[in-house]
């Protein structure tokens, strides 16, 4: 069973390494400010230690005020899982740096955010709807989307 | 869309994305309203002449004792339906255990699962493939009103939106039972068939008194 470390713990060590990225320290999740992510999820790649090699999911959550994004990594080494998380307060263009560098596998993950919550990924090479088609009026994952 | 012979490929992907898009927009815009089901096998058997009448009948046991399935499985149905031709429902007892690769071949299109806007397009270039004469199944709920998913952003609400369905298999999904009763339905809606067309009536000259 994959163990969940102590957010504490990440928290303590992102923000002695980079200090103000961290936006709020839940129990087991990190706010990562959205300017410091890429930073910080390299770190959390390959520091010695902690070695997040894997990506489990990137999934988006609405709370009308602002867009989460959601980053779940694991570490197959130390069989340990983290969760961070990353807002995004702008509704009309939100936009977060895309991990696609770093994470092979946040490709279509991010490219499936952009398609039903329409959240850019800065920096993602083919950034383009996976599920819908082209052309498809609005983001239908939005709380405010209406057919 | 163009093409210019110094390209890599022949379409780009942008250009192959916005063809698609144009695609499943027409065809959402142009099935607002349901096909109607169709009902050339209600035809009364009155008007029929006997020697064309035994010539349908030859026809539609021709037809009904084959039917060929072309291949359109676009979720959990589908089980069912391999149920249906697996030894212990045998569906090759009824003579439509044949699947066709190619609809070219195939006669009756059974409609088994949730269908997305994505995929419609090439459903129903699946349906306009198939040579006449053609049926279809709709099977389970979302084949036949979109199921639970009807009021999703991105599901057809029911076959009958884009084809003409002839047979209802209602279930989520269908036992085997009720696939195979479903086809043997259809087996009888096609037995009364014509495939002649109706002769004008002439007056009877047997008979007196009546015009």
């Amino acid at each position: 069973m994959t163990a969940a470390l102590s957010a504490k713990e990440i928290v303590s060590q992102l923000s002695a390494r980079f200090p103000g990225a961290i936006e709020e320290a839940g129990l087991d999740s990190a706010l990562v400010k959205s300017e410091s992510l890429p930073a910080a999820a390299e770190y959390l790649k390959t520091a010695e230690g902690l070695k997040y090699e894997y990506l489990n999911y990137i999934t988006a959550v609405d709370y009308y005020d602002y867009f989460e994004v959601v980053y779940m990594l694991t570490s197959l080494e130390y069989n340990r899982s983290v969760t961070f998380k990353v807002r995004c307060y702008s509704r009309d263009n939100p936009s977060v740096p895309s991990l696609t560098g770093l994470y092979q596998g946040a490709d279509w993950q991010e490219r499936e955010v952009y398609d039903l919550m329409g959240i850019t990924f800065e920096g993602h090479p083919n950034l383009k709807r996976i599920f819908l088609w082209e052309g498809y009026n609005g983001y239908p994952l939005r709380k405010d989307w209406n057919r | 869309m163009e093409i210019s012979s110094d390209r890599e490929y022949i379409y780009d992907a942008a250009e192959l994305d916005r063809h698609e898009g144009q695609v499943i927009e027409k065809l959402k815009a142009s099935s607002r309203k349901s096909i109607p089901d169709p009902d050339a096998w209600l035809d009364e058997d009155i008007k029929r002449n006997i020697v064309l009448t035994s010539l349908d009948w030859v026809l539609n046991w021709a037809r009904r004792s084959s039917l060929w399935t072309a291949v359109c499985y676009p979720a959990c149905c589908g089980m069912e339906w391999m149920a249906t031709l697996a030894p212990r429902f045998d569906a090759s007892r009824f003579g439509m255990e044949i699947m066709r690769a190619s609809p070219r071949q195939a006669d009756l299109l059974i409609t088994a699962g949730t269908l997305t806007w994505k995929m419609a397009p090439n459903v129903k270039r699946i349906y306009d493939q198939m040579p006449e004469p053609k049926w279809v199944i709709a099977m389970g709920a979302c084949g036949i009103s979109g199921g639970i998913f009807r009021s999703g952003y991105n599901v057809v609400p029911g076959y009958n939106k884009i084809i003409p369905v002839d047979v209802y298999v209602p279930g989520c999904p269908p036992r085997p039972e009720a696939l195979i009763y479903g086809i043997q339905q259809l087996q009888k809606k096609i037995a009364k068939i014509k495939a002649v067309p109706d002769l004008p009536k002439l007056p009877n000259p047997l008979k007196k008194g009546k015009k």
